[in-house]
């Protein structure tokens, strides 16, 4: 029993669990909900891509593009069609998984920078797309999304959307580390490690690639839908080149091939800019400069390496 | 050839000239270092920039370009002495966060000194157009053509024919042989992220008269010297030339006949199917690699 809740998994899943239910006493006007709520979503795309990048060990500097078509699929359908949230969110998440694996097939055998290359050109071109079929997305202006309701019932409110990501950000985490101790999870770190000899040993490196682009194309989706619904808004930077960059550090700041590492990632890089706007036009330096220094001095990232601090204090 | 072919072929030809430049400073740091400098594009930005700032402050344009060179790479001798050198053993998607995290803190201190204006820097020679058979060209854009020629023939020597430039690419071929042979290998590092500045802010310089500058100009213009490394083969100096002029060209001639909105994508999707059939570029080196 204790060994049980000591894992990695169960134990890791009850404080985050915890961590998310004792929040709301620190959050004491709507403004922190606000910053908590866009902290949970972001930790979403984050334990998604941390499938790919700190597992799978590929890199993509395209997400965003993922995130925006989760975005504005759900909120073209639902504005512009009179689709039903719900229905709307799961259609576009879908679009995105159907896409990542048309995309991903050929994309996926090119390694390293090349790979960077590749993904970065596919979200600059969905976000050039977004950005001009105006009569559809709104061009650069953005465009304004329903509300999401869920079997009826109108979300709205931070206190509700908190909880509401809150869960989903606890089943996401529960999904990745169950994924994770599978043998797709194992087949996954074996490839990372070398791909030839994960092969050798019979690992089919390219589905298992796959199969993690796509489920981090679905996190990113889900997570971007959520994320227009919840603003009521949504704007073409939220695809940008800049997104995806902002989304892959979450991921190496907090400590790849760590789930959790993931999460505090995208907590510390989503709050950051909130207490940098008290340095008003040198916000972007010390932004910069905040992000340079971690990486300088903790390479593998904030987990890791507090872990390892703390093994070696034992 | 018609009138319009040859005109967008010239412009593209231009703009080629300087996606090359900065593919050629990618593909210097990526042999040093196996590194990919997303602050590329800010050392272009520094070198329009520094040029405006210092002819404002009464220097003759030669000098005021040559101090903003100057500028240019001392900043990047910087990057690599107190950002890449101390993370020489980090993973390499570590060591891209941190030049990523340079570019943004290079963009702060920009926005900061020159504000988040427009800025203009005069042609060099006048704009009275230079008329070609049925084409035009401007001045600068002969100017931005024949100086990267310059260039790239100058490093051609460099590399070839003196013993510190084939050190250099002996590092990039063999690190630990290079160390062996005598080569001194953390000082080809720092040369390399000073000559890539250089080569950057010189970009920057003979675009600026084109297309203005601004404090985020090298966001766009860094992505598309990545693009065109990528694009003629990671590393290969010859392959950074023809990959920036070619993504010049099928931008220009993309504008031109298909939809101006839509000529990046149009150039990435070439891109991408160009990697789909050489997946490591139009003149890469095919590496087979080790287990």
């Amino acid at each position: 029993m204790l060994t049980w809740l000591a894992s990695a998994r169960t134990g890791g899943l009850l404080a985050l669990a915890a961590a998310l239910a004792a929040l709301p006493l620190a959050l004491v006007n709507n403004y922190y909900y606000e910053v908590a709520i866009l902290v949970g979503l972001n930790a979403i795309v984050c334990v998604g891509l941390n499938l790919l990048i700190g597992y799978a060990g590929q890199i993509s500097l395209g997400h965003a593009g993922f995130f925006g078509i989760g975005a504005y699929g759900s909120a073209i359908l639902a504005a512009r069609y009179g689709w039903p949230p719900l229905a709307a969110l799961a259609a576009a998440a879908g679009a995105a998984a159907l896409l990542a694996f048309a995309v991903g097939r050929p994309i996926l055998r090119l390694k390293g920078h090349y790979l960077a290359m590749a993904t970065l050109g596919f979200g600059i071109i969905v976000s050039i797309v977004i950005a001009t079929e105006d009569r559809m997305t709104g061009g650069p202006d953005g465009m304004s999304v329903p509300p999401l309701a869920l079997f009826g019932y109108a979300v709205s409110g931070e206190r509700t959307w908190y909880w509401l990501v809150s869960a989903l950000l606890v089943a996401a985490v529960w999904l990745a580390l169950n994924l994770i101790e599978s043998p797709r999870g194992r087949a996954l770190r074996a490839l990372h490690g070398s791909e030839v000899a994960a092969e050798a040993i019979g690992i089919d490196s390219a589905r298992h690639k796959l199969g993690a682009f796509v489920m981090s194309a679905v996190y990113a989706a889900a997570a971007g839908a959520l994320t227009a619904h919840y603003a009521g808004f949504i704007t073409p930077s939220k695809v940008s080149f800049q997104h995806s960059i902002e989304l892959v550090t979450m991921v190496v700041f907090g400590g790849m091939a760590s789930t959790f590492g993931a999460v505090i990632g995208a907590a510390i890089l989503t709050t950051l800019p909130q207490l940098l706007t008290a340095f008003r036009e040198y916000e972007m330096l010390v932004f910069g400069a905040v992000m340079m220094l971690t990486m300088i001095f903790m390479p593998r990232g904030f987990v890791p390496t507090l872990r390892k601090a703390l093994a070696s204090k034992n | 050839m018609s009138a319009q072919l040859t005109q967008y072929l010239l412009s593209g030809l231009t703009v080629g000239a300087i996606y090359a430049l900065v593919a050629l400073g990618f593909s210097m740091i990526y042999n040093a270092s196996h590194v990919i400098n997303f602050a590329q594009g800010e050392f272009v930005m520094i070198g329009g920039m520094a040029t405006v700032w210092f002819i404002g402050m009464g220097l003759p344009l030669p000098l005021a370009a040559l101090a903003a060179i100057g500028a240019a790479t001392l900043v990047g001798l910087l990057l690599e002495k107190l950002a890449v050198e101390p993370a020489r053993n980090a993973p390499v998607v570590t060591l891209i966060i941190i030049t990523i995290g340079a570019s943004i803190l290079l963009r702060g201190i920009a926005s900061v000194i020159w504000e988040k204006k427009i800025h203009a820097l005069p042609a060099f020679s006048g704009e009275q157009p230079i008329v070609l058979g049925s084409a035009t060209l401007t001045p600068q854009s002969l100017w931005v053509i024949g100086v990267a020629a310059a260039v790239v023939a100058a490093l051609w020597w460099f590399f070839n024919r003196t013993l510190a430039g084939k050190a250099m690419l002996a590092t990039s071929h063999n690190r630990l042989a290079a160390e062996l042979a005598g080569i001194g290998v953390r000082r080809v590092l720092l040369v390399s992220f000073g000559l890539s500045a250089a080569l950057g802010a010189l970009a920057g310089i003979l675009i600026a008269p084109i297309t203005f500058t601004s404090w985020d100009v090298g966001v766009m213009l860094g992505l598309k010297g990545f693009a065109a490394a990528i694009l003629g083969g990671l590393g290969s100096g010859p392959g950074a030339v023809a990959g920036g002029l070619a993504l010049g060209m099928i931008e220009s001639l993309g504008a031109g006949y298909v939809s101006s909105a839509y000529k990046d994508v149009i150039a990435f999707l070439i891109m991408l199917a160009v990697l789909m059939f050489r997946p490591s570029g139009l003149l890469g080196r095919r590496t087979a690699e080790r287990v």
